[in-house]
């Protein structure tokens, strides 16, 4: 390892949890003044209706609350950061002016239920919205409202269900690849469906002949995700919907992939019915440690009518909400969907326009087929191909020196480097599933690649250091094993006392 | 283009050492038949300046909680969020982390979440709480879903007065799996009907859905509402979409509650024309592995730190696939980062001052608007702060008029609830003034 | 590593039959596989199965496997050890690890699972998978 890596030690704090600290009459907060009478609660609500003191709450200052969370953010890796190369994940750039947009207090502190001819700007956003990820994926309506990659897998199976009943029967079954994401067997699950499974073929893509041998009329329809998990475009999409749609079904399609093509193809014109997308992570709003995200659905007209209500119309220069969708499924939340997250994501699209949209995918493909072609043959490559914005190799080149998939993830840290997503897909053992994106600069992806490069020579030489690795962050590896057996998942005020 | 560094000569380079000629040969997988010939139908790129300025153009059309006086409430709250907030949720090291499956490096997430957690439960009083839902009326939903799994059972008793879109997702939910909902009324109190709630109860019934406070602001008596759902065998699933009422109210887990399924949005979080919001929910520990949702965990690293990772994963959708608990994936880690912030500056004294001026302030309100000419109070039972008030011109002609005074009057619930047509939902929070109130009386006809 | 005395299904599990009843458990293979075993779902006492149904579920941190019955029968007995103490089926799976005990309905049944030296040659087969 010669020169500076990426990765260093520096000053880092420990910090308890908020329980541990503070004390009686410390005061972090200025409330408004009263004004009126202070009438005990009591003579309000009888007493049986209220409560003591919250337990375990704690009383510290302002100060204490801003170091609190300031050191605790050190403990945390982010695209601020560095290189967050996780497959599926598209941890790309979260641009800062999406962060200004999205608190503008016209937005921020507008409540969902005043009147609409007061709330023009935001129905206008969401309505103009629509028109471009309609026109971005080739559809005809797009809902707003679901609140996450999987809520909008959910709304899309739901969708999909209710154009069935409206045809005459509902049908039974879901057909989803094994290399597919859990949360769609888990969606068709919710939805009632039982699930078939798919086997890839050999060229790590569905085959048309594996669809045919279980498609039939009691079929709802086809789960795909294009690319697909190996970051592999799923070439026989035409045929596949052809087979579905022949017997009647929906080819659905997850579109947490779309970074690769964005520009380049449409889900629409594949033969795709439905489509979920995640703005975190195509459009840019930032992953927040786990969300909020915005999976906004995507569809063809014959779906349309099953909308969640309301959907947003344009009348004249008027926008509207419309509730009157007599076949609608419903709602899948409350109010019209993640509104601060689609502003962030209306910003983003109309920052980068159809060129920059283009160009992010070229580049995300590029920058994933350089990482490709760098570490093959120092990685083993389970599928022998050009791969699109992300490619999977596995450990076992490094098996045979009893260094596996997991240890050269947490040696990565070492280096300063988010390690890729590991075990997945399922049907690669030991699978690493490298995803740069088009935020990276080539300087980054060289040092990446120096970096697994290093890691490889050590699972060689020095297995022991990559073994027990992580060795510079503030913590170790966890004991996941007792965290499973002896569950704590709260703090508990102790019994009497303090 | 400044969010992609890699320009055409860097390109160029990585091309070559990919050995293929241009980029166009990445995509030879891609059917021609499927190839997009043309630019996206979107507008082109804008500078930032520019769209800047028509961004703000578009926020300035809309009314907002500072320059409008609004008495809106009815699942998303106008409450006080101190400073701190907003600085702190836009470190990148929290804003742009991922979930933390690599828990070396996400124990500022971790740690978060696992107040975040202690909080949930030491405020609702149940045992153990998940990392976040996506909002109220889904987490709802997801507590019916949880109760049929359970109990085995396929029906659901759910009270008018909850929210009526926390109703109508549940529906849409509960409708893909078969699952048949009674629905029962309300009071004159403008409380949940116990006597219909037993009456429609039944070793058929997988669980009891209440809200507190309830949709009209009103305060229930969860204890008894629990007996009735428990002498069936059944679950109370109590929704809490107000939950700085728990500043004051005693908590659902005191009251025999087996799951709570709240709304997040009054724990500091921006209003933003209805989301991101946050999911809360919370059971105890008998069925914890039947949870949805992340849920975080203390252990220890090999050398004996006390650390944080994600735990019993195996109920979730990565894993059990189409068995799991939900399919929930990306949740709402920031918003709950923003309520972990909001609880522990408010602490224990905080949280019980806000509850109580919006107690007093709405019960000001309250008696204010009952002395103004053609407006009564409909509901004659306690509540937090929100209350119905039956008024006798059209409420649509008197919301209108109540605008052109940059006045937002509450909520016209003849759009929910045919028999209030005559009814406006106002909530009052720590937020109005007393002199608000009296301006929003005298606008709405003056008084005695 | 596979007591001689021992049935095995192509699933893993193991059972032995003492007298009308069948004691069961899964391999030192499988918990191998599964890795450190944090929650073991075991059926209540009185479930009638039939060879071959998925009776329970075992989880280890990051997998989770159904468990099958050797053999039709009624449950009339389960390990509740394994509720505090899941790393029981790691130390000793085939003693205090064990997950049910069936009352055997049809002994013929028996002779559709795999002895000791079927059962390795079996996972030579699977290639340690």
């Amino acid at each position: 390892m010669s020169g500076e890596t990426v990765g260093t030690r520096g000053l880092v704090f420990n910090e308890p949890l908020i329980f541990e600290q503070g004390s009686p009459g410390r005061v972090g907060y200025s409330l408004p003044t009263s004004g009126v009478r202070e009438v005990k609660p009591d003579r309000l609500i009888p007493k049986k209706l209220l409560r003591d003191d919250i337990p375990g709450f704690p009383e510290v200052s302002e100060v204490d609350v801003v170091r609190h969370f300031t050191r605790m953010s050190q403990w945390n890796y982010g695209i601020d950061l560095g290189f967050y190369p996780l497959g599926s994940c598209t941890m790309k750039y979260n641009p800062r002016l999406n962060e200004d947009m999205a608190r503008l207090p016209g937005f921020a502190r507008a409540h969902p239920y005043q009147p609409e001819a007061v709330s023009q700007g935001a129905l206008q956003l969401l309505w103009e919205l629509e028109q471009y990820l309609a026109e971005i994926c080739g559809m005809d309506r797009v809902s707003l409202q679901p609140s996450a990659g999987a809520h909008g897998e959910l709304t899309g199976i739901m969708l999909i269900r209710a154009y069935h009943i409206s045809k005459g029967n509902p049908r039974k079954k879901i057909l989803i690849p094994d290399s597919a994401h859990g949360t769609n067997p888990a969606s068709s699950a919710v939805c009632g469906y039982q699930v078939v499974s798919v086997k890839s073929g050999p060229r790590g893509v569905v085959e048309p002949q594996a669809v045919a041998e279980v498609m039939d009329e009691e079929v709802a329809g086809i789960m795909v995700t294009n690319p697909n998990t190996l970051g592999i475009f799923e070439d026989h999409i035409l045929e596949i919907a052809k087979i579905v749609h022949g017997k009647g079904g929906q080819v659905y399609c997850d579109g947490a992939n779309l970074n690769a093509f964005v520009g380049i193809a449409r889900p629409g014109d594949m033969g795709i019915d439905v489509i979920q997308l995640n703005v975190h992570k195509t459009f840019s709003t930032p992953h927040g440690g786990g969300g909020p995200g915005a999976g906004p659905v995507a569809m063809k007209r014959h779906l349309a009518p099953f909308m969640p209500v309301p959907t947003v119309e344009k009348k004249g220069k008027e926008f509207t909400l419309n509730y009157k969708l007599p076949k609608s499924i419903g709602k899948v939340r409350s109010f019209y969907g993640s509104f601060g997250v689609l502003v962030r994501a209306y910003t983003y699209i109309r920052t980068l326009g159809p060129t920059g949209l283009r160009r992010a995918a070229e580049v995300a493909v590029i920058n994933a087929n350089y990482i490709l072609s760098r570490l093959k043959g120092t990685y083993h490559l389970p599928y022998d191909r050009f791969c699109m914005h992300e490619c999977v190799f596995d450990d076992a080149l490094q098996v045979p020196d009893n260094v596996k998939t997991l240890d050269i993830a947490k040696r990565l840290m070492d280096y300063g480097f988010h390690p890729p997503t590991i075990y997945f897909p399922l049907i690669v053992h030991g699978a690493l599933m490298i995803e740069p994106t088009e935020t990276e600069s080539k300087e980054t992806l060289d040092q990446f690649i120096a970096a697994m490069k290093a890691i490889a020579k050590e699972a060689k030489e020095n297995g022991d250091l990559v073994r027990g690795a992580p060795h510079n962050p503030r913590v170790s590896r966890m004991d996941e094993t007792k965290a499973a057996r002896q569950p704590n998942l709260r703090w508990r005020p102790k019994a009497s006392g303090s | 283009m400044r969010y992609i560094p890699n320009t055409d000569a860097d390109c160029r380079q990585m091309l070559d050492a990919i050995g293929v000629r241009s980029v166009e040969d990445l995509f030879a997988d891609i059917p021609a038949a499927v190839r997009l010939k043309r630019p996206l139908r979107i507008p082109p790129a804008l500078s930032e300046a520019d769209l800047t300025r028509h961004i703000r153009g578009l926020a300035a059309k809309n009314a907002d909680a500072d320059r409008y006086s609004t008495f809106l409430g009815a699942g998303c709250y106008n409450h006080f969020s101190p400073a701190i907030i907003g600085h702190l949720i836009s470190r990148g090291e929290f804003l742009t982390a991922y979930t933390p499956y690599q828990p070396e490096i996400s124990q500022g997430t971790l740690q978060v979440m696992y107040e975040y957690q202690s909080l949930i439960c030491q405020l609702t009083g149940m045992e153990v709480s998940n990392a976040s839902m996506y909002e109220g009326a889904s987490a709802t939903a997801e507590a019916i879903l949880m109760a049929h799994r359970v109990t085995g059972r396929n029906e659901v008793v759910v009270m008018r007065s909850v929210h009526p879109e926390y109703r109508q997702v549940a529906r849409t939910y509960a409708q893909q799996i078969g699952l048949t909902f009674h629905e029962v009324g309300f009071t004159p109190a403008g409380t949940a009907d116990l006597r219909a709630a037993k009456a429609a109860l039944s070793e058929k019934s997988a669980c009891l859905v209440v809200q507190n406070p309830n949709f009209f602001g009103a305060v229930e008596d969860l204890a008894e509402l629990a007996g009735a759902a428990h002498a069936v065998g059944a679950l109370l699933v109590v929704a809490v979409p107000e939950p700085v009422s728990l500043g004051l109210l005693r908590p659902p887990g005191e009251c025999g509650a087996d799951i709570v399924a709240g709304e997040g949005q009054a724990l500091g979080v921006p209003m933003s024309f209805g989301g991101p919001y946050l999911g809360v929910f919370a059971t105890q520990e008998k069925y914890m592995r039947q949870m949805p949702g992340r849920l975080v965990g203390a252990t220890l690293d090999r050398e004996g730190r006390t650390g944080y990772v994600l735990t019993l994963a195996t109920r979730e959708q990565h894993i059990r696939r189409e068995k799991a608990t939900s399919n929930i994936c990306t949740s709402e880690a920031l918003i709950a980062l923003i309520a972990t912030i909001y609880m522990e500056t408010l602490g224990k004294n905080g949280l019980r001052e806000v509850a109580l001026q919006n107690l007093r302030k709405a019960a000001f309100a309250k008696e204010r608007l009952a002395r103004v000419r053609g407006c009564s109070l409909r509901f004659s039972g306690p509540t937090f702060n929100e209350f119905v008030v039956q008024v006798k011109r059209k409420p649509a002609d008197l919301l209108k008029g109540l605008l052109r005074k940059q006045i937002i009057g509450g909520l016209d619930l003849g759009q929910f609830y045919p028999e209030l047509k005559d009814c406006l939902l106002v909530c009052v929070t720590e937020q109005h003034s007393r002199e608000e109130v009296e301006a929003l009386a005298k606008a709405m006809g003056g008084g005695r | 590593m596979y007591p001689a005395d021992l049935k095995y299904t192509k699933e893993h599990e193991w059972i032995r039959v003492e007298g009308g009843k069948g004691r069961v458990g899964i391999t030192h293979h499988a918990q191998s596989a599964l890795g450190d075993v944090v929650f073991v779902e075991l059926p209540k006492v009185g479930r009638r199965l039939k060879q071959m149904e998925t009776f329970g579920v075992v989880e280890s941190v990051k997998a989770v496997s159904d468990l099958y019955c050797p053999a039709s029968g009624e449950v009339v007995e389960v390990n509740t050890a394994l509720e505090g103490k899941p790393e029981l089926v790691n130390q000793d799976c085939y003693g205090a690890g064990w997950m049910i005990v069936v009352k055997v309905a049809d002994p013929k049944e028996l002779n559709k699972l795999m002895d000791a030296k079927a059962y390795e040659a079996y996972l030579a087969a699977e290639g340690g998978h």
